[in-house]
């Protein structure tokens, strides 16, 4: 099958999530890649380790354009019998507009690769993870959006060529005025694979230097539960659950955070979870891989200095 | 101004999740439907703040058969002026947005505003469906809507932080949290909405182009390991050498 991915170049490089999506697409067959902006030749070659046999590149577009996007994809498309997406703020933007233009099924957020022993079904999660659902696209063209951390992506020294690639892209009646890059600079909670979270248990905006501390550690993102976000204590952006951002780290550490059904809606993907909760009945436990019941500002410390010494160990 | 806000229904975000039928259907014995938090929450709520704010229509528009007559009456109490239900009972969101489009093309809506995604389906699909379909730009995951005289400004997340567009006519917006806030109907509007207009109409035909071909359950999770709070050494060894996340 030909497979037509498409990549997102934020800032001119290719995000985490499209090289997933690049190598998803090798597994189903002959991967090409559209992108655009400016992006270095070499940086695109090197998509080939991924597994991307031709990488084509606008030129033209240099800010996230959908309208011109979505037509520049569909252009790329004609002889593609599967586009990939990732499932990303850019995938959700695009996937389901350019699946439409194509008269093509869409499923989003896959799981896992497409089953072709009975048709072409995909896995995806539904409920707010809560059940899993698997989706037959029946049209002759197949969109999927995968959905970031779900697949492992490993690497080869193979080069992909590189080729200008220009379509008719029309006018866009949207007008880019501004970007507002989310403050703190660390890492992006959406990219994270660790995630240090926490609630209401720490008492106040104050106290989350150990949380802070914890993440860089780590190398985590730091996230919290709704109500922190709703009284200001965290900005909004870190506020994960049902209505916040819903998150699929490898592990995802939660402290002083009671695991509310619509915070665990944007937390179940997680691969790990350890819960750090005084109340030994909180509901975060019944969901959790790992659980430590005892006060916050003890526990977090201790696990800091513990993580330290572990560290200069290894 | 004439806006239109999509309304899907979900089950309660606290409903138990169960298959019937060899698990190909949702079990729906003993749920409670609610209105999809973001088309409510968020895309409803500001449509009328809108309207409110410089006058105006709000008609909500459903893909669905009779049994989301309780939820359309909901939005009415709400505030929404009037309800189309377009009667069918759609399987994806292509077919849903496919019967909005082909509904909504010629009756001149300023905006169309919908839910980032279902809480059921989580498909993010709708909106940007819709924009395609009638030829409209797409604003997704919007976090902000602002409308000065014939242009909107919006604010959008995207990676790394969020994005200001201007748009200039109309428009498909998919909406996230931060854009309203919930309202709860008062008497009042419980009382007018049964004598709002909701008119049902028929399909116009259009076809999905996927189909759920089954459902599962997550497996069981298995207990959770408890770690004495005195003992972070060895939480660190699991983390290291059992769960190998760090």
């Amino acid at each position: 099958m030909s497979v037509l991915v498409f990549a997102d170049s934020n800032n001119g490089a290719i995000a985490k999530s499209a090289v997933e999506a690049i190598h998803y697409g090798s597994k189903i067959g002959e991967t090409t890649v559209i992108t655009y902006g400016n992006v270095d030749d070499s940086a695109l070659a090197s998509l080939g380790n991924y597994g991307a046999s031709k990488v084509l590149i606008n030129k033209s577009i240099n800010e996230f354009d959908g309208q011109k996007l979505s037509k520049l994809i569909r252009a790329a498309a004609e002889s593609a019998e599967v586009i990939v997406f990732a499932m990303d703020f850019s995938g959700k933007s695009l996937a389901s507009r350019v699946a439409a233009g194509l008269n093509a099924g869409l499923v989003s957020g896959a799981l896992g690769l497409p089953d072709t022993s009975n048709g072409f079904v995909v896995r995806k999660a539904v409920f707010s993870g809560k059940a899993f659902a698997n989706c037959k696209i029946n049209s002759d063209k197949k969109v999927i959006a995968l959905m970031p951390n779900s697949i492992q992506v490993e690497t080869n020294d193979a080069s992909a060529s590189v080729e200008e690639f220009n379509a008719d892209l029309g006018s866009s009646a949207v007008t880019v005025k501004e970007f507002k890059a989310k403050g703190g600079g660390g890492v992006l909670l959406t990219e994270a694979d660790v995630i240090v979270s926490a609630g209401r248990g720490l008492k106040g905006p104050e106290n989350w230097g150990m949380i802070e501390e914890l993440a860089t550690e780590m190398g985590a993102a730091t996230a919290c539960s709704r109500p922190v976000a709703d009284i200001g204590w965290r900005p909004h952006h870190e506020h994960v659950g049902q209505t916040g951002i819903a998150v699929r780290p490898n592990l995802y550490i939660a402290v002083g955070i009671s695991g509310a059904i619509q915070h665990l809606a944007g937390v179940n993907g997680s691969k790990v979870m350890v819960v750090i909760n005084t109340d030994a009945e909180a509901p975060f436990f019944k969901a959790a891989d790992y659980g430590v019941v005892g006060d916050a500002f003890d526990v977090v410390p201790k696990f800091i200095e513990k993580l330290k010494a572990f560290k200069a160990q290894q | 101004m004439k806006i239109l806000v999509c309304i899907s229904k979900a089950p309660d975000t606290t409903a138990k999740i169960s298959f019937t039928d060899s698990d190909t259907k949702f079990s729906e014995t003993g749920v409670q439907f609610i209105i999809n938090p973001y088309d409510e929450w968020y895309a409803l709520v500001r449509g009328l703040e809108l309207k409110e704010a410089n006058g105006g229509t709000v008609t909500t528009i459903s893909v669905g058969a009779a049994d989301y007559d309780p939820i359309i009456r909901k939005a009415l109490a709400i505030g929404a002026d009037d309800a189309v239900r377009i009667d069918t009972q759609p399987t994806d969101a292509f077919q849903v947005a496919s019967e909005i489009a082909n509904y909504a093309k010629d009756k001149g809506y300023d905006m169309v505003l919908c839910g980032k995604e279902t809480i059921n389906y989580n498909g993010s699909q709708v909106g940007g469906m819709i924009a395609e379909l009638m030829n409209l730009p797409y604003v997704s995951l919007a976090v902000k809507l602002e409308v000065n005289g014939g242009t909107a400004t919006i604010e959008r997340d995207m990676q790394g932080g969020t994005e200001v567009v201007e748009i200039s006519g109309a428009f498909v917006l998919s909406a996230s949290k931060g854009m309203a806030e919930q309202r709860i109907p008062n008497m009042r509007g419980i009382m007018q909405a049964r004598t709002k207009p909701l008119t049902v109409v028929p399909a116009s035909g259009s076809l999905a182009m996927t189909e759920i071909v089954s459902y599962e359950l997550p497996p069981a999770k298995s207990a959770c390991k408890m770690v004495d709070a005195e003992n972070m050494d060895e939480l660190i060894s699991l983390l290291h050498n059992e769960a190998k996340v760090i």
